[in-house]
């Protein structure tokens, strides 16, 4: 495929990407979005530098206390700071959650171009495979994987991935399906492209808004994938500060100290409908004038 | 008619209309003024976004959130509409202002029945009884020459053809005795022969009903033929009016004559349809020229008009001109001059031979799912059946037909895009029945296409120079150091120039995207290149700058070229020989001027005379088909015409296909009929008493 890198350098980028940012800078909901997530963004990597206290550090002398001047938010019951754990907890979220979204969007899109481009028996048998993983509840296939594989940062990755791969490829296909009867495929085509040079080149660039939309839109899922799992207490083990695994450790207290169940449950709904937002502003404003 | 009081139905006075935008407002419609008659039928003519629709939408308040009448009176039957209310506007319209639209779906429900959705008409604003209604409703199918009014009244719109549909819409807009009918390109979206029988249904109905008609359509050939006075638009601005004839024969605007002379005329001969494109493009309404808005295009352009806007101005009686120079122009009527007239000649191919394309006996079927539930297995679509012919190096070889009749099957067969069910296919002297992905590097590289559609042949992601640049590099046809070199000669080439390097497809207008389509396809430099009806979906003016691109591009390259077209006048200006489908078979091929004279396979006759031509001069044979093109599923036995066939012999037709005649010089006709009767036939167009003129 030597001609994926000349064709995808092309001059004036720069322009180019600026007209892109205009685009959300237009729509205030996407904005409101887009601050929320910078703000967790610039949380999780200055962490270090903000957090009052190490997230692990456990005072025996505080255990399960409201808000204080010492403890901003409070402590758990192990007596460690949530302010503290909930930044640290960011990083961990915003690290898996997009890297969870890329893999299963990464698989999802080949398999949908396999099956949308060349059609007949490729399409059934993917498309019957990805139906069977679709047939499960969500919330079922990811205790099914993680109890199979055991729980760990890389698993729930595995495993949101292995979820989220059949709903990408569905919408990859069906974007294909309209591309490929363009006549500029057909000029690929009389000119003896190779399938793979189609299907990367000529079809996947010009699916690539609804892409970058429904992935902004999963990176919201994955979050509550994660935190759901953490709630299960099949996220990352202990004692890592896992947004989900607070909220499931404070549920016991919630009669004696109920802002710690609270404060990480805050945290993940202000990311994901701040995903959610910039998602649908970013529709909104690609789609208004076409 | 002439007889007819000259009462106005419509008057337009000084309309404009502006649509609000991010930008501030647009005006789309400046200073249009017009007037209609009685039992008068007025065309606006002009090309895509030049405003006509926004003027009929404007008479019946149909703009939209963001449109707004912003100056002007419309005056119908005395009594102005602009500033009144919906109400009062609604009642007016569904009473006495019908309108008949492009695409006839539109108009109808689809999942009412046709005779219900008519009927309703009259119940609602006549407060007639349904029975009453429905008995008046089949007396307007049959006065629109419906076969089989009854039953079309209880089908639905999906089970009636697009020619039926549009003659019910039409039906439907009668049904009130509307005062003003408007018709909005209502035969575009139709084939030539169907497209020939509702215009004369428009003519004479208008006859019938005294009903005042504004037609709007791009076609000059079609306002020819249905109206008697015609108002050209131009960049929102009525730019010249007056009757057809005056406008035709006399225009005094630059932009009419030279709307007039880039359109390809179906000539008796050759030398009347050379073709002058108008340079440039439209300006877009939102950055309208401070002057003439014509001036940037106009090869009479003085200073003057840059500066000051032209007011419509009397030539002559009833001859209304937007321009300074007006008598002039009109005077001159100059030709540009350019070598065109010499390339055609030196186009004409020698007839070499060894044909570089051979075709025989080609078959190309298509399987579909039998619609019935049980059994009945597969049935076959014969989109191309039993087809040959040769075509010779250099030449241009043109494929003619309605939809439907196979031609694009049978082009993309020969590039590899379909599989061939049967028929020996030879390129070059290369067996290609092998589908593309098997085909050798060099096949590929000299056998390429050219697509219908300017919004879908260049991918929307890469810029135009990358999309030239990737046949080079894929074909190698230049070192790597010198494909950005060679993308700008082949720019050049095509007179768009360097500057279209680094644009992307969205910011070209359809002209562009086609011949930046055409650069991609001879950047290989071919031999031979198939074009799908490139120029179907262009205006007029980009249309003719196109096909002299492909004229020169040949007699530069001496690609030869295999041209798809629906337009016999596109084919008769470009090709050298001509083969004439029908529902999957040839019905006639020779040499163009062999197919536009006697003999004519009555099918070719009576595509002649259907196609509309801009000259009010040209008498036309009178032949139109009944009915419409059967289905490829199922197509009819012995001669597949002989269902729609005005000089079908008798059972024979029905029986057995078609002999092959050999009229002598490759022109051959598959018809049952001699040859010496169909020799006896006269011609379908002849130029009138000022034949001598013309040329």
């Amino acid at each position: 495929m030597a001609g994926v890198e000349q064709l995808a350098t092309r001059p004036k980028g720069w322009r180019r990407t600026w007209e892109s940012v205009s685009v959300v800078l237009r729509s205030r909901v996407a904005m409101i979005g887009l601050v929320i997530i910078l703000f967790w963004v610039l949380v999780a990597i200055f962490a270090p530098l903000i957090a009052p206290h190490d997230p692990l550090a456990q005072d025996a002398m505080a255990i399960n206390q409201g808000p204080s001047r010492q403890y901003p938010l409070g402590t758990d019951h192990l007596g460690r700071d949530i302010l503290s754990r909930l930044i640290y907890g960011s990083r961990i979220i915003l690290l898996l959650a997009p890297l969870s979204v890329l893999a299963s969007v990464t698989l999802g899109t080949v398999l949908g171009l396999l099956g949308g481009y060349f059609g007949g028996w490729v399409d059934e048998v993917v498309m019957r495979i990805l139906d069977a993983i679709m047939a499960f509840p969500t919330i079922l296939l990811y205790l099914i994987i993680i109890s199979a594989i055991g729980p760990s940062a890389v698993n729930v990755v595995i495993a949101i991935t292995f979820v989220g791969a059949p709903g990408v490829a569905r919408l990859v296909r069906s974007l294909t399906l309209d591309i490929r009867t363009r006549d500029y495929i057909r000029a690929a085509e009389t000119r003896g492209e190779n399938p793979l040079y189609i299907m990367f080149v000529e079809i996947l660039p010009n699916a690539r808004g609804p892409l970058i939309i429904d992935a902004m839109l999963r990176v919201g899922y994955a979050i509550f994938a994660i935190g759901t799992l953490g709630f299960l207490g099949l996220g990352l083990p202990p004692p890592t500060p896992d947004w989900g695994g607070m909220i499931n450790m404070a549920r016991r207290y919630i009669w004696t100290n109920p802002l710690s169940v609270l404060w990480p449950a805050l945290a993940i709904s202000s990311l994901v409908v701040a995903l959610n937002l910039f998602a649908d502003g970013l529709r909104e404003e690609t789609t208004r004038y076409q | 008619m002439q007889g007819a009081p000259k009462i106005p139905i419509l008057e337009v006075d000084g309309l404009a209309i502006s649509y609000k935008t991010r930008r501030g407002d647009v005006p789309a419609v400046r200073d249009v003024s017009f007037e209609i008659m009685r039992s008068e039928a007025h065309s606006i003519v002009g090309e895509s976004g030049c405003g006509k629709s926004t003027v009929a939408f404007g008479i019946v308040n149909f703009l939209g959130r963001n449109g707004k009448i912003v100056g002007g009176r419309i005056l119908f039957q005395g009594r102005d509409l602009v500033g009144r209310s919906q109400e009062e506007l609604r009642k007016l319209r569904g009473d006495r202002i019908a309108m008949v639209y492009q695409d006839p779906m539109q108009a109808l429900n689809p999942s009412m029945r046709l005779g219900d959705q008519m009927a309703e008409v009259l119940i609602v604003h006549r407060k007639m009884k349904k029975a009453a209604a429905e008995e008046r409703c089949l007396q307007m199918l049959e006065r629109v020459y419906m076969a089989d009014p009854a039953s079309v009244m209880r089908r639905y719109p999906h089970q009636i053809s697009g020619g039926q549909q549009q003659r019910v819409v039409i039906a439907m807009a009668l049904l009130n005795d509307p005062a003003l009918l408007i018709m909005d390109e209502p035969t575009t979206a139709l084939d030539v022969t169907v497209e020939a029988a509702v215009l004369d249904l428009i003519a004479e109905l208008q006859q019938e009903f005294a009903t005042a008609i504004m037609y709007i359509s791009h076609n000059l050939g079609v306002v020819a033929r249905v109206s008697q006075r015609v108002g050209v638009m131009y960049a929102g601005e009525l730019v010249e009016r007056s009757t057809v004839e005056e406008v035709y024969l006399h225009p005094h605007h630059p932009y009419t004559q030279g709307l007039i002379r880039c359109v390809p005329r179906l000539g008796a001969d050759k030398s009347s349809s050379y073709l002058h494109p108008i340079r440039g493009r439209v300006p877009s309404p939102a950055n309208l020229p401070p002057g003439c808005v014509f001036e940037p295009r106009c090869d009479y352009a003085r200073p003057e008009c840059c500066s000051r806007r032209p007011p419509m101005r009397e030539v002559s009686p009833g001859h209304w001109v937007r321009c300074f120079f007006a008598e002039e122009v009109a005077q001159q009527a100059r030709l540009p001059q350019d070598a065109l007239v010499e390339a055609l000649a030196a186009a004409r191919a020698t007839p070499a031979d060894r044909p570089i394309l051979r075709v025989e006996g080609a078959r190309t079927y298509y399987e579909v799912p039998s619609k019935r539930l049980i059994g009945g297995g597969k049935q076959q679509v014969k989109a191309v059946d039993d087809v040959s012919l040769e075509v010779f190096p250099g030449e241009t070889f043109g494929i003619v037909g309605e939809s439907g009749c196979g031609k694009t099957t049978l082009v993309r067969t020969i590039i590899g895009l379909e599989r061939p069910t049967d028929g020996a296919f030879e390129f070059m002297g290369f067996d290609i029945r092998t589908p593309l992905a098997k085909r050798d590097l060099a096949l590929i590289r000299n056998l390429q296409m050219v697509f219908q559609n300017p919004d879908s042949t260049l991918n929307p992601s890469f810029s135009v120079g990358a999309q030239i640049a990737r046949p080079l590099r894929r074909f190698k046809v230049v070192p790597k150091s010198e494909v950005r070199q060679e993308v700008i000669r082949l720019l050049n080439l095509m007179k768009l120039g360097e500057a279209y390097y680094d644009r992307l497809p969205q910011q070209l207008s359809g002209g562009e995207k086609q011949r930046v389509g055409i650069a991609r396809a001879i950047a290989g430099r071919p031999e031979l290149v198939l074009c799908d009806e490139p120029v179907s979906a262009l205006d007029v003016s980009v249309q003719a700058a196109v096909l002299n691109l492909l004229m020169d591009i040949q007699k530069q390259l001496g690609t030869t070229l295999v041209f798809i077209a629906h337009d016999l006048s596109v084919v008769r200006f470009l090709c050298d020989r001509i083969a004439v489908m029908y529902l999957g078979q040839i019905a006639e091929i020779g040499s163009a001027e062999a197919i536009y004279a006697p003999p004519y396979h009555p099918y070719t006759e009576a595509l002649l005379s259907a196609v509309p031509i801009p000259d009010p001069r040209v008498e036309q044979k009178h032949v139109r088909l009944s009915g419409t093109v059967p289905s490829a599923l199922d197509p009819p036995s012995g001669c597949r015409f002989h269902t729609r066939c005005p000089r079908m012999l008798g059972p024979i037709c029905q029986t057995q296909a078609p002999p092959r005649q050999d009229d002598g010089n490759g022109h051959y006709i598959y018809c049952h009929i001699p040859l010496e009767e169909l020799r006896k036939v006269e011609m379908v167009v002849t130029w009138g008493h000022k034949d001598a003129e013309t040329r």
